[in-house]
C-alpha cells in the first residue's frame, strides 16, 4: 500500500499489466524515451525496451490504424494520444476501424485495445488541450467510454481497461493527474467496467458526476448537507458508456431528484442521455425535472475564464436547490 | 535541388537591411525570454513553445513578403507573428489572456490570428494548418491575385499525413504556397531519425516534383536569398516549394522541459548556441562594417524598451468579462 498520485497509479498499473502479459505494448508520441507529455510512461522504455513502449511518429490515424492491426493479431496495444483534442485526427481509424472491427467480421476479428487521452480543463491550459469530448465516443457502438476519478479507480480501470477485449477510450483528467493521492494497493487491483459507484449515500437528491467533476459534486454536497441539512447521493460514474443505467434508476427511485454534472458541453452530451434513462427507468418516483450542470456550448475558452465555463461547486449548488424547491 | 547553403552565399549586406533584421530577431527573442519571465510568475496561462533559436527563420523569410503577402504557422508561432508585423504589446496581452490580446484574450499562446497582417493564425495540431496554406493559396489563384502564401511548420509535422496531401495539392493544382519546414531536429522529445525515414526533409518535394531545397535556417541572409527566390517564383509562377531550414530550438519543447535534458544532451544544445542566428548576424554586420558596436547597443536598448512596454500594456489590459464566452461562436 503507497500514496500515489494519478499519473504514478495510472505507471503502476502500466507496468502490472506489462509484467503479466507480454502481448501488452504501448504506443504513442513520446510515450518512451521522454516518458510521456504527462510522464504517465515514465521509465517503462527502460524496463521493457522500444519493442514494447514504442516512441511513435506525430501521426495519430497511423498510431491508432497500426494498433488496430496489431490487436488483429492479437497483440493488446495501448495507445497514448497526447491529449485528447488531437484525437479527430485519428476519429476515422477510432469510428470506422477499432469500434466496428468486431461487427464487421461477425465475430471473427476484434480489437482489444485501449487509448488513453488526457482530457478536460482546469489547468489553464489552451484550447485544443483542455475540452472534454467523452460524448463523441460514449455515442459509438462498439466502444467503451471510461472515465477514472481518481488515483486508485484510475489504477483498477486500466487494468480492466487493458484486459477488456473490446476498444477502451480511457480519459484521463488532466486536474486530476496531480491534484489528491490516495492508498493504491502494491497488489493487482481490477474493477468493472460499466459499474457506477455511490461515492456517497443520501436520501434527497442525486448527483451524477464523473472524471474532475467528482470532486465538484462531492464539494456541492457538502455545502448542500452543511447549509441546508440535504442528503445528497454522489454517484461517481466511472465509466460513461456503457451506462449504468440500474445504479442511476435505483438511486433516483430513492430520492426522486437528480442533477447531472459534466465538463463537456450541453447540447446532445451524456447529461441527456443519463437524463432520458432516468424518465425511463425512475419516472413514476421524479419530483422535478433533471436538471443539468455542464460546461456551456461554445467552443472554447481562453484560460483566463476557464471557471466561468467549467462547473464548480455553486453552480452545481444552485440547480440542486432549483431541483429541490421544484 | 540544394544542399545547406553556407553564409558564402549570401547576399550583400548593407546597414539599412542589417538593422532591420537584426531587430526583428532581437525582438523576438526578447520577447520570448520575457514571455518565459511571466510565465513562471504565473502571468501567462497554458502552454508555452517558445522560438528562441529559430528567429532567423521566421525573420528571413517575411523579410521576402509584401503586406499583402500572407503567413500561417503552427503553436510556436510567437516570432511569425511578430515578424510578420503585429503589435508586440498586442501579442503579449493575448499572451497574458487580457482583452486587448490579438485575440481578445480568448486563444493565448498557440492562437495569434492577426489580419491587420495577413497573419492567418497559430495551430495547436501538429501539420494541421498545412492544406489551409494550400487553400489560401488556391483562393488567390482563383481570385487572380500575385500574394504569396508562406506555411511554417517544425519536423515533427512532416510525420503526419496532412503534410503528405497538402504537398500533393499544391503540386497538382500549381499553388503558390511556400511551406518552410523549420527542422529543429527535435519533435517534442524525439528525435529525426527516431521519427522519419527520410530525415532529408527537403527531398520529399522530388516526390511530389516540387522545388525542395535546404538552407541554413541559422543563417538570417542564406534563409532571406533562398525563400526570396522561391517567393518570387511563386509570385510569377504559381510554383510551390518546400524549404527546409535546418535550426535548432536552444529551449525546451515547451516550458514543461525547459531544459530539454531528458531527450537531448546538454552539451548538444551548448554546441548548437555557439551558432545563435543573432550572433552570427551581428558578426557578419561588424565584420562588414555595416553595422557598429553602437547600433547594436542601440537596437539592444529598444527591443528591451518594446517588450517592457508590451507586458505593461498587457498587465494594463483587463481579462475578458465572462460574457466573452458567448461572443464569435456565430455572427451574432
Amino acid at each position: 500500500m503507497g500514496k500515489l498520485n494519478m499519473v504514478k497509479a495510472l505507471n503502476l498499473a502500466l507496468l502490472q499489466e506489462m509484467e503479466r502479459d507480454d502481448g501488452v505494448v504501448i504506443i504513442g508520441e513520446d510515450v518512451g524515451v521522454d516518458g510521456g507529455v504527462f510522464r504517465v510512461t515514465e521509465d517503462l522504455h527502460r524496463q521493457f525496451g522500444g519493442t514494447r513502449v514504442i516512441d511513435s511518429p506525430l501521426a495519430e490515424a497511423a498510431i491508432i490504424g497500426t494498433a488496430v492491426g496489431m490487436a488483429l493479431y492479437g497483440l493488446k496495444p495501448i495507445c497514448e494520444i497526447q491529449f485528447s483534442g488531437f484525437a479527430f485526427q485519428c476519429f476515422h481509424q477510432i469510428e470506422n476501424h477499432a469500434a466496428r472491427y468486431r461487427a464487421r467480421s461477425q465475430g471473427r476479428f476484434h480489437c482489444q485495445m485501449v487509448l488513453r487521452m488526457p482530457y478536460g480543463g482546469g489547468v489553464r491550459a489552451l484550447e485544443h488541450h483542455t475540452e472534454s469530448e467523452e460524448q463523441f465516443y460514449a455515442h459509438i457502438p462498439g466502444l467503451k467510454m471510461v472515465i477514472p476519478s481518481g488515483p486508485r479507480t484510475a489504477r483498477a480501470l486500466l487494468a480492466s481497461a487493458i484486459r477488456d477485449p473490446d476498444p477502451v477510450i480511457f480519459f484521463e483528467s488532466k486536474a486530476l493527474y496531480h491534484a489528491a493521492k490516495e492508498e493504491v494497493p502494491d497488489e493487482i487491483e481490477t474493477m468493472p467496467i460499466g459499474r457506477a459507484r455511490i461515492d456517497r449515500e443520501g436520501r434527497d437528491l442525486t448527483l451524477i458526476a464523473y472524471g474532475a467533476m467528482l470532486r465538484v459534486a462531492r464539494e456541492a454536497a457538502e455545502v448542500l448537507r452543511e447549509e441546508d441539512g440535504v442528503e445528497v447521493e454522489v454517484i461517481d460514474l466511472l465509466t460513461v458508456s456503457p451506462l449504468d443505467r440500474e445504479t442511476i434508476s435505483a438511486s433516483v427511485q430513492k430520492t426522486g431528484r437528480a442533477v447531472v454534472v459534466h465538463e463537456a458541453s450541453r447540447n446532445f452530451g451524456p447529461g441527456a442521455e443519463i437524463a432520458a434513462s432516468i424518465m425511463e427507468g425512475a419516472f413514476l418516483s421524479l419530483e422535478a425535472p433533471v436538471r443539468r450542470v455542464t460546461a456551456y456550448d461554445v467552443p472554447f475558452v481562453g484560460f483566463a475564464r476557464e471557471w466561468v465555463h467549467i462547473p464548480d461547486a455553486a453552480r452545481v449548488v444552485s440547480a440542486a436547490r432549483d431541483t429541490l424547491a421544484y | 535541388m540544394a544542399q545547406a547553403k553556407t553564409t558564402i552565399l549570401s547576399p550583400r549586406l548593407d546597414a539599412v537591411l542589417a538593422r532591420r533584421l537584426l531587430g526583428q530577431m532581437a525582438l523576438i527573442r526578447r520577447f520570448e525570454e520575457k514571455a518565459a519571465e511571466m510565465y513562471a510568475l504565473g502571468k501567462i496561462g497554458g502552454f508555452l513553445h517558445l522560438y528562441i533559436g529559430q528567429e532567423a527563420v521566421a525573420v528571413g523569410a517575411t523579410s521576402t513578403l509584401r503586406p499583402d503577402d500572407y503567413a500561417v504557422s503552427s503553436y510556436r508561432e510567437h516570432g511569425h507573428c511578430l515578424a510578420k508585423g503585429s503589435d508586440p504589446r498586442r501579442v503579449m496581452a493575448e499572451l497574458f489572456g487580457r482583452r486587448d490580446g490579438l485575440s481578445k484574450g480568448k486563444g493565448g499562446s498557440m492562437h495569434l490570428f492577426d489580419k491587420s497582417v495577413n497573419f492567418l493564425g497559430g495551430h495547436g495540431i501538429v501539420g494541421a494548418h498545412l492544406p489551409l496554406a494550400a487553400g489560401a493559396g488556391f483562393a488567390i489563384n482563383y481570385q487572380g491575385g500575385d500574394q504569396v502564401v508562406l506555411c511554417f511548420f517544425g519536423d515533427g509535422a512532416v510525420h503526419e499525413g496532412e503534410f503528405h496531401e497538402a504537398m500533393n495539392l499544391v503540386a497538382l493544382w500549381k499553388l503558390p504556397v511556400i511551406y518552410i519546414c523549420e527542422n529543429n531536429r527535435y519533435a517534442m522529445g524525439t528525435a529525426i531519425h527516431r521519427a522519419l525515414a527520410q530525415t532529408e526533409i527537403w527531398r520529399f518535394a522530388e516526390t511530389y516534383g516540387i522545388h525542395g531545397e535546404a538552407v541554413d535556417g541559422m543563417d538570417v541572409l542564406a534563409v532571406r536569398e533562398c525563400v526570396g527566390r522561391v517567393v518570387e517564383r511563386a509570385r510569377r509562377d504559381k510554383t510551390p516549394a518546400l524549404i527546409e531550414a535546418r535550426t535548432y530550438r536552444f529551449r525546451g519543447h515547451s516550458m514543461r522541459d525547459p531544459a530539454g535534458a531528458v531527450y537531448r544532451t546538454r552539451e548538444e544544445v551548448e554546441r548548437e548556441k555557439q551558432r545563435d542566428p543573432i550572433a552570427l548576424l551581428t558578426a557578419r554586420g561588424l565584420k562588414d562594417g555595416v553595422l557598429s558596436e553602437a547600433d547594436v547597443r542601440a537596437i539592444e536598448q529598444n527591443v528591451a524598451d518594446a517588450v517592457d512596454e508590451a507586458v505593461a500594456f498587457a498587465e494594463a489590459s483587463p481579462e475578458p468579462p465572462a460574457s466573452f464566452l458567448f461572443t464569435d461562436v456565430y455572427k451574432d
